[in-house]
């Protein structure tokens, strides 16, 4: 059977669809991330006993388990929990988001801890207060660290939300699932879906790589 | 102004001050020496809590700082500390670097915060650097930034860490003349170094410690040109 690429112009239009779907999941959720990986971060270095080990359970939990049995519990399971049905979109975003802080928690508590200890030292022994140093000296140059990772982060998301589809939300891979059921080109609408991926990570990759150095030289 | 009672210190197993009894007085500089691991910038971070004493207290102004209920942050803004690495924040500006504490922890406001660190980096020698990074500058510039920085929030006292330890020897000149001219103006001061010529001059006292105490103290002449323990004439023949 000879591979048939005629197909291709039609199917483009439903799988930028699902694309739009792929790349607003992926935003949600490292907005959403960002959010709870910021606190729990801070929470990680900080003074607060019980603040450190329920986030460090939060993390160690959603990293040591696959995002596939993270969104089947939100899905699945919490609807038999609260009795009624979580939408697909919500869950979605809710699995991811929830997955997606534990990595930038561990981003941000890299990015703070790889400041000097010194800068600490130098903040409090004028007086400043921690949070005032915190505010004032430690984010700002742990703010550069984390920049980098972070656009890592967001590549991750970005395939791994690929999983979703599995809850039967159009995002990029079901919308090719669907075209391949109107079209029977398995690997035509695989191939085209793949590339559409490749295109949006080597984009990532490449702003995080020019930021990498934009932030060096500032250093 | 300082008062230290029972000092103790202790990193786990390893017990860095072993009980440091200590007066200073206003205006007075004291220097402190000793080996490499003997605790003198353990002691020196204990003054302003830096490192929190395993046992004892430290008195400033009469005032007991070890106190759990005491504010620590009112306490170390009235002892201006100069760090062996500099410290400086890399992110700022030469003189955002000095005028954050006042503004932040005075209240002073950005012009008076500006006027003063201009006065101080003039003072320092380096009033040209104003809007340089930290980066852009050498070891003993960046060093006259950082005793500028402490000098900002006017405070009582001053505590230098190896101040010059980590500078190029053509460097060290720079930041002893500045450290001497505080000592001139009567700025109270406590001073850890290696460098005994400098001790000896600026010192109204030196102290000599080892193994976590005080082994030896005095006046510059009578501890660096006759001293009387064992301990202290070792190390000083190793030194000078």
């Amino acid at each position: 059977m000879a591979l048939d690429f005629s197909i291709i112009p039609g199917i483009i239009p439903a799988l930028l669809v699902g694309t739009r779907m792929t790349i607003g999941l992926a935003v949600i959720a490292v907005a959403i991330g960002l959010v709870i990986g910021s606190f729990a971060g801070i929470a990680r270095v900080g003074a607060n006993r019980a603040a450190r080990v329920i986030t460090s359970v939060y993390v160690d939990f959603i990293r040591g388990t696959p995002l596939l049995v993270q969104l089947f519990l939100v899905y699945f399971g919490l609807p038999t929990l609260i009795g009624r049905p979580v939408p697909p979109f919500i869950a979605a975003i809710a699995a991811m988001g929830i997955n997606s802080g534990a990595y930038i928690a561990e981003i941000v508590r890299a990015g703070i801890q790889s400041v000097d200890r010194g800068q600490m030292e130098a903040a409090r022994s004028l007086g400043l207060t921690y949070s005032q140093s915190m505010r004032y000296i430690i984010f700002p140059q742990a703010l550069r660290r984390i920049i980098p990772p972070l656009g890592n982060e967001f590549i991750a998301m970005l395939k791994d939300s690929s999983l979703v589809s599995v809850i039967a939300l159009e995002e990029l891979l079901r919308k090719g699932q669907v075209v391949i059921t109107r079209t029977f080109r398995p690997f035509e609408v695989y191939m085209v879906v793949a590339l559409i991926y490749l295109a949006m990570t080597l984009a990532i990759s490449r702003l995080v790589s020019w930021s990498e150095r934009r932030l060096r030289v500032v250093d | 102004m300082i008062r230290t009672v029972g000092l103790e210190k202790s990193f786990g197993s390893n017990h860095v001050l072993r009980g440091i009894d200590v007066a200073i007085k206003p205006h007075e500089v004291v220097v402190v020496i000793g080996p490499s691991g003997s605790g003198k910038s353990t002691f020196l971070r204990c003054l302003n809590l830096l490192e929190k004493p395993t046992a004892g207290q430290v008195f400033f102004r009469g005032q007991c700082v070890t106190d759990p209920h005491v504010n620590v942050n009112e306490v170390r803004r009235e002892m201006g500390m100069v760090f062996q690495r500099f410290n400086l924040f890399p992110h700022m500006s030469v003189i955002d670097n000095i005028t954050l504490g006042p503004m932040k922890v005075r209240g002073v406001s950005p012009e008076d915060a500006r006027q003063t660190a201009r006065d101080l980096l003039k003072k320092v020698g380096i009033a040209e650097k104003e809007k340089d990074y930290p980066s852009q500058l050498s070891g003993g510039q960046q060093q006259r930034v950082a005793i500028a920085r402490a000098l900002a929030m006017k405070p009582m006292a001053m505590l230098f860490d190896e101040a010059t330890s980590a500078l190029d020897p053509e460097m060290i000149g720079e930041v002893l003349d500045v450290i001497r001219r505080l000592a001139e103006e009567g700025m109270t001061m406590v001073v850890v170094t290696h460098e005994m010529g400098f001790a000896r001059e600026v010192g109204d006292r030196v102290l000599f410690m080892d193994e976590g105490v005080i082994v030896e103290q005095g006046t510059p002449e009578h501890v660096l040109g006759r001293p009387q323990n064992p301990r202290t004439r070792a190390f000083l023949s190793k030194v000078l």
